[in-house]
């Protein structure tokens, strides 16, 4: 007889301990001053941050810190913050990404003024090509040959997106091209360009099922996918733009003195090494040297091109940006 | 019906079934263990592989109960009583089915993020584990209340009402003649809503922040080793949760009301 | 009076509130944000796609579905209560799983050399694999319901199977079929999961409704999404209404005298 009570209220009382487990969970501990930083990070660092959280564990700052990590696209993250995910610290792939996060509020908009610049990692853009590259597509201006495919991720969504535009813009400017002819070049190109996916990996995913001739990626996503068994060839033109990722504290963080050591931390030998090891290449330059990545004779930086500020509105302003007109026209 | 047609029937039918679905599932098995069954193992134990199944748990263990009783509560309400609005409330229950789980996971967000109404409550819901478990009960809601409205329906209420004349209170004629009556298809609406539960993908999506540990459903994380090309992870976890969704359907094929089965 | 108070309490704050402030935030901007936001052409394509993908597959499902309800309840193969439970495979299963399979065997690892990912043959095979239940389990019980004195006894008069079927059979299950056909139609137009890893997601190709109001939410746009995903709504309650009174007209009808 009260086994038939029994049941429903044990069930009911088993769905309110979870349901309150699950909230102490969620929301206490956002509350606490425990010793906890989250992460919220771009998905390639993943395999690398695995690493380095437990070097930092093993110091002195970062004994009994605990940590929670999100992975996913920059663009997604960098939402997710904005809409509310509790975050300590953002490690995005883009400076604009963050951008965003300053305008929200949410990022202290003098993030970059320290002696990185606010940078942890730095790659560069690469032309990713088919086994025994048959197209032999070597520079920019094999990428607008008539028989050449172009894949690269979508401007609206994706930081790499804007990294690989910014890197066609400047190899044509740093040839000694003129502003114009250097937006020619682009609108050319886009006339090659055969999918225009929401992120980097999902562009490299695309790429990696049969679509194209060249994909225009990251030197690191296309170790990552190399390392994971997959087959990416892949070419690095003369001239290309040297990729920043920052890293930034969250405004709203409970534990800022301790996101600020784990920052200082991601700089040391030992983190940038791990990062090396990983695909990046390090900011460090005693660390790089122990890495052999090709040096590009006309490597620029963002900042020659004007800094991502006057960019990201010049080339990428949703309503005025001259790659969106560009997009609209090639529809 | 002459032979020849029976068999073309039958060579349409399986062969539909066979290349739409045996043969896909059949595969990925055979993927997830083709490294051996150890390598499926290690892929499917990783600490984010096991977090990601207690997180997709907890969130059926309270989505779940708490459909199945809103289900019985609803399901007596709408053929029991009468009362205005019942059949916007018919309406209502059945929403969940035609709505895209994308859908979902925006109007929670629109809710509980930034800028919503109810942005500024003392604990987290989006981005937290509650906003998953609303987002689950959401697509889920209906199943427990459809199943079990045509059998109250059926069953009429002359055994309550007898029972009421005999001088048995409210809660006793719930559990002595409602609920016996009522239980095979409750049972039925509980594993359908399990599933359910289980396997929701697009609403988490949206609202989940995907933290390893807490909000990265076992779902998310099939997509998340599938994007870093951990294909073996993918498939192992696939496996999981295929074995739980053939459980499912175990159950459903002992709980189907039994008009449906041969 | 409990039970309504607590029903209606709970329907209230798991859906009626959230739908309320998806409506709320898609009029939010105003009449001009919100027809600029679904004239947009890459939603209207994504639209688009979705509507054609929705209704192809419900078709397909009209007629594969009754047959496969039909060997099943009128015929005997060795492992047939096998299949019957497998029916329901694709409902139990992940939407996300469901992708991942279609595509490790149609796509490019494909052991049998069929690669049709990032195409919209993509998109219709993964609807048609989501939707497989659906038309099948109404028409089922039907089927076994149904009297066979009148196929028998038109048999006796020397009707050929074919007409029966055409004029005794079909038309008792012809609601049965459209009320499957409505859940088919209406899971097919929301389908997100098993489409996300197969299709590309290529705008104007590949990307249907519910990618694109993902990727509306994913730059930030919740407005944009949110007024798409009211338009999706009113398409899919239309389609619904439309083939729940067809339904109607056909049962008024008795086909059979």
């Amino acid at each position: 007889m009260s086994r038939r009570i029994l049941l429903p209220v044990v069930l009911a009382l088993a769905a309110a301990a979870v349901t309150a487990i699950s909230l102490n969970g969620g929301g206490a501990q956002a509350r606490t001053q425990d010793s906890k930083l989250t992460l919220v990070a771009y998905s390639t660092p993943r395999e690398a941050y695995a690493k380095i959280i437990p070097e930092f564990q093993k110091t002195a700052k970062g004994k009994d810190v605990s940590f929670e990590q999100s992975y996913g696209s920059s663009g997604e993250q960098a939402r997710a913050v904005r809409s509310g995910l509790k975050a300590d610290i953002v490690s995005l792939s883009l400076e604009p990404d963050i951008t965003t996060l300053v305008k929200a509020g949410l990022v202290n908009p003098k993030w970059k003024q320290n002696k990185w610049e606010g940078i942890v990692t730095r790659s560069v853009v690469v032309f990713a090509v088919r086994k025994g590259n048959p197209k032999k597509i070597k520079d920019w201006e094999d990428l607008v040959r008539k028989d050449v495919d172009v894949v690269t991720p979508n401007v609206q969504t994706s930081g790499g997106a804007k990294w690989n535009v910014m890197a066609a813009y400047g190899a044509m400017r740093k040839k000694g091209r003129t502003h114009k002819q250097a937006v020619a070049y682009l609108r050319n190109l886009y006339k090659h360009v055969v999918s225009q996916d929401k992120s980097a990996r999902e562009s490299l995913q695309t790429f990696l099922a049969g679509r194209g001739d060249v994909l225009l990626a990251y030197e690191n996503e296309a170790f990552f996918a190399n390392s994971k068994g997959q087959d990416v060839p892949y070419v690095i033109p003369k001239a290309t733009i040297r990729i920043e990722n920052p890293v930034a504290i969250v405004k709203t963080s409970k534990n800022k003195a301790l996101g600020g050591a784990f920052l200082n931390f991601l700089r040391s030998a030992k983190a940038q090494q791990i990062y090396g090891q990983n695909g990046y290449r390090p900011l460090v330059p005693s660390v790089l040297k122990q890495f052999k990545y090709p040096v590009r004779p006309w490597l620029f930086t963002i900042k020659s091109l004007g800094g991502w500020a006057k960019v990201d509105k010049q080339f990428f302003d949703p309503n005025t940006g001259i790659v969106t007109k560009i997009q609209k026209e090639t529809g | 019906m002459t032979r020849l047609r029976r068999y073309a029937l039958r060579f349409i039918g399986l062969g539909y079934l066979g290349v739409l679905l045996a043969a896909p599932v059949g595969l990925v098995f055979q993927r997830a263990f083709q490294d051996g069954f150890g390598a499926a193992w290690d892929a499917v134990t990783t600490p984010a592989a096991k977090h990601a199944l207690v997180v997709t748990l907890i969130i059926a263990a309270i989505a779940v109960p708490a459909n199945t009783i809103f289900g019985i509560v609803c399901a007596i309400a709408i053929v029991r009583h009468r009362f205005p609005g019942k059949n916007v409330v018919n309406v209502i229950v059945d929403l969940p089915l035609a709505l895209s789980p994308i859908v979902v996971g925006l109007a929670f967000l629109l809710l509980f993020g930034t800028d919503g109404w109810l942005a500024d409550l003392p604990f987290d819901v989006v981005f937290a584990l509650p906003g998953m478990v609303l987002a689950t009960i959401f697509v889920s809601l209906p199943f427990v209340v459809r199943e079990v409205v045509p059998v109250l329906r059926e069953i009429g209420t002359e055994q309550e009402q007898a029972a009421a004349t005999l001088g048995a209170g409210g809660w006793q004629i719930f559990r002595r003649v409602t609920f016996p009556a009522i239980r095979w298809a409750v049972a039925y609406g509980v594993v359908l809503t399990t599933a359910r539960a289980l396997g929701e993908f697009g609403a988490i999506s949206v609202v989940s922040g995907r933290l390893i540990g807490k909000t990265e459903s076992l779902t998310l994380h099939v997509e998340e080793r599938y994007q870093s090309f951990d294909y073996v992870g993918a498939y192992a976890a696939s496996v999981l949760l295929a074995m739980l969704a053939i459980a499912t359907l175990v159950a459903m094929t002992v709980f189907r009301p039994k008009e449906e089965t041969r | 009076m409990l039970a309504q108070g607590l029903a209606t309490a709970y329907l209230s704050l798991i859906v009626l509130l959230p739908l309320a402030a998806l409506v709320w935030h898609a009029a939010g901007g105003g009449v001009d944000d919100f027809r600029a936001a679904v004239t947009d052409p890459q939603a209207v394509s994504a639209l688009r796609l979705t509507l054609v993908a929705s209704v192809a597959v419900a078709l397909i499902n009209a007629v594969m579905g009754t047959i496969v309800a039909w060997i099943l309840v009128r015929d005997r193969f060795p492992g047939q209560s096998i299949v019957n439970v497998l029916v329901d495979l694709p409902f139990a299963l992940p939407t996300i799983v469901a992708g991942l399979t279609l595509l490790t065997l149609y796509g490019p690892t494909s052991p049998v050399n069929v690669d049709v990912a990032f195409s919209r043959t993509a998109v219709l095979l993964a609807l048609l694999f989501v939707t497989l239940p659906f038309v099948i389990r109404t028409v089922q019980p039907v089927l076994l319901e149904l009297d066979r004195e009148m196929e028998e006894a038109a048999a006796s008069l020397g009707a050929g199977s074919f007409q029966i079927f055409r004029r005794i059979i079909l038309p008792n299950l012809f609601p049965a079929i459209l009320s499957g056909v409505a859940l088919a139609f209406a899971r097919a137009i929301g389908e997100f999961g098993a489409l996300v890893l197969i299709t590309g997601n290529l705008p104007f190709e590949t990307e249907v409704a519910s990618v694109y109001i993902f990727g509306r939410i994913e730059s930030g746009d919740p407005r944009s999404a949110a007024a798409v995903s009211v338009v999706l709504l009113l398409i899919t309650f239309l389609a619904l209404l439309l083939i729940g009174a067809l339904r109607r007209r056909v049962t008024r009808h008795d086909a059979v005298a």
